[in-house]
């Protein structure tokens, strides 16, 4: 080891110099944030360490869990009968959906049964709690209280009683990271809900949402309902995600389409993962593929 | 005027367990969940300039890259992102230590402003360059918390290292 700028005589043996071992230490980080932000490689590094990590986390967030436990417990007795009385009519007023409900799942098992269409895929649910936004100026997070041993997986869409909030992106332990639909690299495949135009939406900043790739001539309106597509194969269909509220149709080839979530993304807390219990049939091979294999065998 | 030492006391040599140890208790302040609050300040940042400053032999580049990483993991920022900030930091740290000790702690902070600064302008750049949102002004305001915390955290890290004050007429120093 030696001084940044200190000359000493090469008698001794000092290591490499302060300048190459810079060097070598920014292109190791310039070649890591490549591998993580282009490619996706390090997750499996990451999972390693936040291991490592994980006993000081805890025992960071202790002070901030008791001091929102403290708030919980000194939230005034009138405030708790309000929510209650307002818990039971809502629970009233879904009670007599549910009736229906039982009734109708019934009707479309028997339909689809006469139909000889697959059945409706099986949903997997696990209910969680927002724990606090993540760390990360540069994108909009949040941090649960379940992880992969309350069976969480990877891409699971996170829902609160509205609708749509986000997406499970990582999962540790016992905790997972949503990425909310507000943040730019989160893409939805929506359906408008009117007529069954499909679209990408993605996060625009500032909690807004963009419907990105529609010709200028489609058929949106403002007001018109976006719900999840499910073309992803990992979302189920028909969960409420935004509303349109401007549409500009004066740029080039794309119309501009601005949404808002429909629900409240940044300031919820209960919400619910959904997930698909069994994935999809893989997807058809392209048809070039099987001649080209055969093409290698010939 | 001409900065001398005269103003400092003498110290005893630093332990190596004592500066790694303050910087585990700087990643533990970094992972307390503030959300995305302004002006909280970068612990580990701070503490890692402190030791490449007075111990440059000691607490280097290879301690940023580390505790980068882990900072990186803890917040779920890019890998690499904290840790390229803090190896620069340290290498900038330690180059200008010999002259920033010359100075009394109010405007050793001054000088560490920008060194804090520059810091959170590398990792700006490196997520803006990835296709990420501008986090706004206020996020700046980071640094400027960060060097005033360096008298007290001067202080406060430079402790252990004290000698008892017994004062002799006869002794020069």
């Amino acid at each position: 080891m030696s001084l940044v700028g200190h000359q000493s005589p090469p008698i001794f043996k000092q290591g490499p110099t302060p300048l190459l071992r810079l060097f070598v230490l920014v292109s190791v980080c310039l070649v890591m944030l490549v591998a993580d932000l282009k490619f996706r490689y390090l997750e499996v590094v990451r999972q390693a360490l936040s291991v490592a990590t994980w006993p000081l986390q805890m025992a960071a967030a202790a002070p901030v869990d008791f001091a929102r436990n403290a708030a919980v417990y000194f939230a005034t007795l009138v405030e708790v009968q309000q929510d209650n009385a307002d818990l039971r009519n809502r629970e009233l007023e879904a009670a007599q959906r549910l009736l229906r409900f039982e009734q109708i799942e019934e009707e479309n098992r028997r339909l689809r049964g006469l139909l000889e269409m697959r059945a409706s895929v099986a949903v997997k649910s696990v209910a969680a709690e927002i724990l606090y936004d993540a760390p990360d100026p540069f994108s909009r997070k949040v941090i649960l209280n379940r992880g992969s041993q309350q069976g969480v997986e990877g891409g699971m869409a996170v829902v609160n009683e509205q609708g749509m909030i986000g997406q499970v992106t990582r999962v540790y332990p016992v905790q997972a990271e949503v990425t909310l639909l507000t943040d730019k690299d989160q893409a939805v495949p929506v359906q408008v809900a009117r007529n069954g135009l499909r679209g990408v939406l993605a996060g625009a900043g500032q909690g807004r949402l963009e419907l990105r790739f529609t010709l200028s001539g489609a058929d949106v309106r403002v007001g018109d309902r976006l719900v999840t597509s499910g073309l992803d194969g990992l979302f189920l269909a028909g969960l409420p995600v935004a509303d349109v509220v401007s549409v500009d149709r004066e740029a080039q080839t794309f119309a501009v389409i601005v949404c808002e979530p429909v629900a409240g993304v940044e300031r919820t807390t209960q919400v619910l993962l959904l997930g698909r219990a069994e994935f999809p049939p893989p997807r058809p091979v392209p048809a070039a593929q099987p001649e080209a294999r055969a093409g290698r065998k010939g | 005027m001409q900065p001398t030492h005269r103003s400092s006391r003498i110290l005893l040599p630093a332990k190596s367990w004592f500066a790694y140890l303050s910087l585990l208790v700087a990643l533990g302040l970094s992972y307390i969940p503030t959300g995305l609050a302004p002006g909280v300040p970068d612990w580990v940042a701070l503490v890692l300039a402190f030791w490449s400053i007075r111990e440059p032999l000691r607490v280097g580049m290879g301690a940023g890259f580390v505790f980068g990483l882990l900072v990186d993991i803890g917040h779920g920022a890019a890998m690499g992102q904290h840790a390229l900030a803090y190896v620069v930091l340290c290498y900038l740290a330690s180059s200008v230590s010999r002259r920033v000790l010359w100075f009394p702690p109010a405007q050793q902070a001054l000088q560490m402003f920008p060194l804090l600064l520059l810091v959170q302008v590398m990792m700006v750049l490196v997520r803006l360059l990835a296709g990420a949102e501008f986090p706004g002004w206020w996020y700046f305001l980071a640094s400027v918390t960060s060097a005033a915390l360096w008298v007290p955290l001067n202080y406060l890290l430079l402790l252990p290292q004290y000698r008892p004050v017994d004062r002799d007429e006869n002794r020069p120093i």
